[in-house]
């Protein structure tokens, strides 16, 4: 086990060195550079090259490629991001800023998921083809045709027509004020933790379905065993290796990926650094998204699969 | 009969009390407003977006001002400096700055530090970014002959140099800061306007307090401000409707503009200009058949003007019909003089024929097919591309629709491979020498993405420019945007923009201009609970 830990730590860097010059080599072949962003979109009258030629000999755009990258290489190599070329600042500094919030978030979406997903799928297997059953399905099932921004969009709609309230506009630490705190992310967090519940519902539906014609619950059966033991003992542990795999990646994505929902909610998040990072061709900012996020679904994937071996003792790693 | 007289002047009294009690502005409260762009720094001097303005502004003052009160947004007044006179040969300005104005940190702002300030934009050093240094390319020197006094020095006449001075973001910085450091105030906020800095949340907001120690004494009202980034309109929209916020400065659809009053009713109060800002339709005269000047006259002849303004201005931020000039501002063309150029022309029916004719002579076949290159930002960029695609098939032009991401757009331009594209420009302030630079020779203005050399033109402008007679400039004006809107059609003009501010009814003291760069000092604004 520990030798296969470590083939797959060891696994990890060519993987992440094959991000980091796909994610370098993609931003610069798409049209545009941070420079023009800055001082081109903004139909002013006047432009000067000069200062554009300026802006990009100071952020290092003049230099051939493989400089740029083999200093982008050394900087992480000792963990330096290095700055953003949109605001100068740290990138440790822009992106610490946000991964509390994309955090919190990510964390109570996927409780969420879980808290549904989990009892919703058992019961529906277990009373298959009951009205029960047809009402988890119909739930999950909207809850996969639903984007989870729409949702969103439709809960400020009902909160602001209905109530005559919205939901906090700036993010405030949940150890400063709880109530704040909630009040802004509950409602982010259940739209995003529906659509993803509704994933693992089905999931959990139709692992617990298969599991449940195994000969050896049969035969837990006709022993007479209770049925919740059955169910919870044997059934639910080797059902659950699936759902476990989906709401993890769906966790891993959660951190950068709810661009929309951010900005339905006016969450100053990850998701929404990136598209404004690539939005305004900050390559620096860009890359270390990239990478930070690669980094965590290795991480998650990792992991996961060391808790397949815990939670199934036939799976041996080598 | 006397009791009647009574009760009248009492009611006349009671009505007169409210009124003065309704105008009088109140102290404290704090202003909540949605920004949708946020600063890549904090250097005026340095950037170009509004996303700085709305924010930093208030921590800031001017030299000159436009008057808070002028709904052209023309109108110079003093900041900093109380009065100016010019030299009898126009090439000196001597500005008289206030006695007592203060800096957060307490000390004493002097002619110095304007100095300082207007030569770190008009000579900046070497590695330091001045965006606006182009515009002050008259200026010889500035001099600071007494601590209250400034002068600056012109190689030529200039009959826009004080409209210059206007730019909301010339912020005075002090000149101590910028002599050890002059990129200490790209990361740094300190300077002597209303508010004072209190943080700024990356991603977040800005907030600021009242300066208590602010010149201009009784000002500002507001307790502080809270000026929140927001990019997503409809959370902007949402924002409002929910009194989150009071007002958000930039503009609303006409939509959003109605969701808004339908919602909050009376609670509301809207506030609508023409916008200084438009799209503009380039033509590349290096493609082939738009060099040829009959052909770019029959594009704009093609185009009803007029029944898009009734049109697209319910579903777009676009609204007058405009030449060179926004509408209704000193140099704007009168409308009955405007409907005489070119694609102006009241009756769409004859300009049409017309524009057919023009294509047929210079041997244009009907079902001709060239590549409109659009911007891909949905509003305003989308209806107005729909619109030329329409208008210009109605003289028998087939045209393709390119919409280029908008990050990359301007750098696809620039290169030179389109053949007509949406192009954009918006001021900070109407002025002439601004809003046309936009159409000189390539050769003069990188930013002429029509890549054409017309010297009479370019001798126009500088003409106008150096006019200070205003209704000889007036004339000149004329001719210059005769020529590059129909003898030439270099250029065209799709709608003037308009700008639409729906925001809560307590804020008072705050008037709308045709720029969503004027007006954020926020000192002149109060709150009525």
């Amino acid at each position: 086990m520990a030798r296969y830990i470590l083939k797959r730590l060891l696994a990890m860097i060519p993987t992440l060195l094959g991000v980091a010059i796909l994610i370098f080599l993609l931003l610069r072949v798409v049209p545009g550079d941070v420079v023009e962003a800055r001082y081109l979109g903004q139909g002013s009258q006047f432009q000067s090259q000069d200062l554009m030629n300026q802006e990009r000999a100071k952020l290092g755009l003049d230099q051939p490629l493989w400089k740029q990258f083999t200093s982008w290489m050394a900087g992480l190599a000792r963990l330096d991001f290095g700055l953003s070329m949109w605001t100068g600042a740290p990138i440790t500094e822009e992106i610490k800023l946000r991964f509390a919030l994309s955090l919190q978030l990510a964390l109570m979406a996927s409780t969420i998921a879980t808290l549904l997903a989990i009892p919703l799928g058992i019961l529906a297997a277990v009373k298959q083809d009951t009205w029960i059953d047809y009402a988890v399905r119909v739930f999950s099932i909207a809850g996969l045709a639903t984007p989870s921004f729409w949702l969103g969009i439709l809960m400020i709609l009902v909160m602001l027509t209905v109530f005559k309230w919205i939901p906090p506009m700036v993010f405030t630490p949940f150890w400063v004020n709880p109530w704040e705190n909630l009040a802004q992310l509950i409602w982010p967090a259940l739209a995003v933790g529906y659509r993803y519940s509704a994933v693992g519902t089905r999931m959990m539906r139709s692992a617990m379905l298969e599991v449940l014609r195994e000969d050896y619950i049969r035969t837990a059966r006709a022993k007479g065993l209770w049925l919740k033991l059955i169910l919870s003992r044997h059934a639910l542990k080797n059902a659950i290796l699936p759902v476990l795999t989906v709401i993890s990646l769906e966790f891993a994505f959660l951190l950068g990926g709810l661009v929309v929902t951010e900005q339905v909610f006016n969450l100053n998040g990850l998701g929404m650094l990136f598209v404004e990072a690539i939005a305004r061709r900050d390559y620096t900012l860009t890359q270390a998204l990239v990478m930070l996020v690669a980094t965590f679904f290795l991480i998650v994937n990792f992991v996961v699969d060391i808790a397949y071996a815990w939670l199934d003792p036939r799976i041996r790693y080598r | 009969m006397k009791r009647l007289a009574h009760l009248l002047a009492l009611g006349a009294s009671a009505f007169f009390i409210v009124s003065v009690q309704a105008q009088t502005p109140r102290n404290g409260g704090e202003l909540v407003f949605p920004v949708p762009s946020e600063p890549p720094s904090y250097d005026g001097h340095r950037e170009e977006t509004f996303g700085l303005i709305h924010p930093v502004a208030p921590f800031y003052n001017t030299l000159l001002r436009v008057d808070p009160n002028d709904t052209s947004g023309t109108k110079p007044a003093p900041s900093l400096a109380e009065s100016w006179t010019v030299s009898q040969d126009g090439l000196a300005y001597t500005f008289k700055l206030r006695k007592g104005v203060k800096f957060h940190d307490g000390s004493e702002m002097t002619s110095k530090d304007v100095k300082a300030s207007y030569d770190k934009i008009v000579f900046p050093p070497p590695g330091v970014g001045s965006t606006r240094k182009g515009q002050y390319s008259d200026v010889k020197a500035i001099e600071a002959p007494d601590p209250l006094t400034v002068v600056f020095r012109l190689k030529e006449q200039s009959g826009s140099f004080i409209a210059s001075l206007l730019s909301p973001y010339n912020f005075i910085y002090k000149a101590d800061i910028l002599a050890k450091d002059p990129h200490w105030y790209e990361k740094n906020i300190m300077g002597t306007g209303p508010f004072t800095f209190v943080e700024h949340v990356k991603g977040s907001h800005v907030v600021g307090k009242k300066n208590p120690n602010y010149w201009d004494k009784g000002k500002p009202y507001l307790d502080g401000f809270r000026a929140i980034f927001m990019r997503d309109s409809a959370a902007q929209v949402a924002a409002v409707r929910g009194e989150r916020a009071h007002i958000q400065f930039r503009g609303f659809s006409p939509a959003e503009r109605d969701s808004i009053v339908s919602t909050l009713g009376s609670k509301v109060t809207v506030q609508e200009s023409p916008w200084d800002c438009i799209l503009l339709v380039g033509i590349n005269h290096e493609k082939k058949p738009f060099d040829d000047k009959r052909v770019r006259r029959a594009l704009t002849l093609a185009l009803d003007r007029h029944e898009a303004s009734k049109a697209l201005s319910k579903i777009a931020i676009v609204k007058a019909v405009a030449g060179v000039q926004v509408p209704g501002t000193p140099f704007a063309t009168p409308p009955e003089e405007l409907n005489k150029l070119a694609g102006y022309w009241p009756d769409i029916e004859k300009s049409r024929a017309e524009a057919r004719r023009l294509l047929k002579e210079a041997g244009v076949p009907e079902g001709f097919q060239f590549t409109f290159t659009n911007r891909g930002i949905p509003m305003p960029y989308e209806p107005l591309g729909v619109w030329l695609i329409d208008q210009w098939r109605k003289v028998g032009l087939n045209v393709k629709q390119e919409v280029i991401e908008a990050a990359a757009y301007f750098g696809t331009i620039r290169k030179g491979d389109t053949q007509v594209h949406m192009d954009f420009q918006c001021g900070y302030i109407v002025e002439p020498d601004l809003d046309m630079y936009k159409f000189l020779s390539t050769d003069r203005n990188p930013a002429n993405y029509g890549r054409y050399k017309d010297p009479v033109l370019d001798d126009l402008y500088d003409k106008q420019s150096r006019a200070t007679n205003v209704e000889e400039r007036k004339r000149l004006v004329r001719q210059f945007e005769k020529r590059v809107l129909d003898e030439e059609a270099h250029y065209l003009m799709t709608l003037q923009w308009h700008r639409i501010i729906p925001h809560s009814a307590k804020v008072k003291g705050w008037t709308v201009t045709p720029s969503h760069y004027l007006n954020n000092t926020l000192d002149t604004v109060w709150l009525t609970q």
